[in-house]
């Protein structure tokens, strides 16, 4: 299988911030979450990907296309994209959008555009500004869908959506990777969204790439245990990866296969183990 | 075939498949020679991950229980009289395992277990045994 999206040592720095030295494969035809706070650097890390800004060190291969490469240009015409917010212009409707974008990707399919109007329930005649958010959003992405995209990258484009469109949207990136050519990007504070449909999982704190792991293996691995003290200290501390401690007793993140067979573990979520890590400093 | 994933269960979601894959395959519901579905349309199609997915049918095929035709899919593999006894030995020593946690529990050493065997090997095959 080859990556749809390869990033080797790469380092971008602003005043106050920096993006450090950042690993990154995303095998062709599966969906990668990315999680982080607030900050952690994952709007940075799409925009690098589409050279939206400028990298000071480090390579980028897109779709097999390396960044410098004179034609990475027409790579962007396969890449489709969904940022926080939509920005188009206020007073454009859907049917005019359709002829603007026409003229913009030379794979846009003015039929498949309409399919998805159609299947989103967007109104064809209303202007981008009197649109609500969750259309705006839906609106967006029929558009990332309609130019025949090998790689999907949405930043937070499900975040401020009702559960019910949410899980619209997801249902929707599951059927895209139907086809093994096809790929996804998503980064989301949602983590059971992610949870849902992900393959695998980078987790950005801070800058840095604390981990990209295959989902289902992170939460094989990890698990939360409820414990009083006492027990607490009897584990031993490598099979240890986060602690919270109160009054009564402790929740413990743990590595399962490091601790012994007498306790039992319960099934932990993403979210659980994402916390823990994100609190816990991470524990590496 | 009905396949059932349980997100909140202690099995991993490729052990689920795996282990119903293989019932399926063992008890007949899936026939020899039969096409099982694609990895990816499985994945989709359950909402789960294609790697997990993939990992399930590379183990089933590991054990011999599919064979995978390059360009063209995943077969039912021929059953095999080995592998139902292998399969069967692992279900013993299962249980042998958890007579060995018990016994310890109720003081019965190695020896008492055995001849325990003994007596329920008899009284199988009919004999009449002193009553215990």
């Amino acid at each position: 299988m080859s990556n749809a999206i390869e990033i080797r040592g790469l380092n971008k720095e602003y005043p106050g911030f920096a993006l450090s030295d950042i690993d990154l494969d995303l095998p062709r035809g599966s969906i990668l979450g990315l999680v982080g706070e607030n900050g952690a650097g994952k709007s940075t890390l799409i925009k690098l990907i589409l050279k939206a800004v400028n990298r000071d060190s480090g390579t980028v291969r897109v779709l097999g296309a390396d960044q410098d490469d004179p034609d990475f240009g027409t790579v962007k015409e396969s890449v489709g994209v969904v940022l926080d917010e939509a920005y188009y212009p206020e007073v454009l409707t859907a049917k005019q959008l359709d002829k603007v974008m026409a003229g913009t990707y030379t794979h846009w399919d003015s039929r498949v555009f309409h399919q998805y109007l159609l299947r989103f329930q967007l109104p064809e005649n209303k202007m981008f500004r009197d649109m609500s958010r969750g259309t705006k959003m839906k609106l967006a992405l029929a558009v990332a869908l309609s130019h025949d995209p090998k790689l999907l990258l949405l930043d937070e484009a499900t975040s401020g959506l009702d559960p019910m469109i949410r899980d619209e949207m997801l249902d929707l990136f599951n059927e895209f990777t139907r086809d093994e050519d096809r790929t996804i990007l998503i980064s989301s504070h949602i983590v059971s969204d992610l949870e849902k449909i992900c393959d695998y999982i980078a987790f950005l704190h801070k800058g840095k790439l604390l981990l990209c792991e295959e989902k289902d293996r992170l939460v094989e691995q990890y698990a939360v245990l409820k414990l009083g003290k006492q027990d607490l200290e009897s584990l031993a501390p490598e099979s240890v990866a986060g602690v919270r401690e109160n009054k009564y007793g402790a929740e413990v993140l743990v590595y399962r296969d490091r601790i012994p067979s007498t306790f039992v573990t319960e099934h932990t979520s993403l979210e659980d183990i994402i916390l823990f890590l994100a609190k816990g400093g991470a524990g590496e | 075939m009905d396949i059932f994933i349980s997100n909140t269960s202690n099995h991993p979601i490729y052990q689920q498949i795996y282990e119903q894959l293989r019932n399926a395959i063992l008890s007949g519901t899936m026939e020899e020679g039969e096409l099982l579905p694609s990895i990816r349309t499985l994945a989709k199609d359950l909402r789960i991950s294609v790697i997990t997915t993939k990992r399930a049918y590379d183990e089933l095929e590991k054990d011999g229980y599919i064979h995978t035709v390059a360009g063209k899919g995943c077969y039912v593999a021929p059953k095999n009289t080995e592998q139902v006894k292998a399969e069967h030995c692992r279900r013993i020593e299962e249980h042998l395992r958890a007579v060995l946690m018990l016994a310890p529990a109720c003081g019965l050493t190695i020896e008492e277990i055995k001849i325990w065997i003994q007596q329920l090997q008899e009284e199988e095959q009919g004999c009449p045994t002193p009553s215990k």
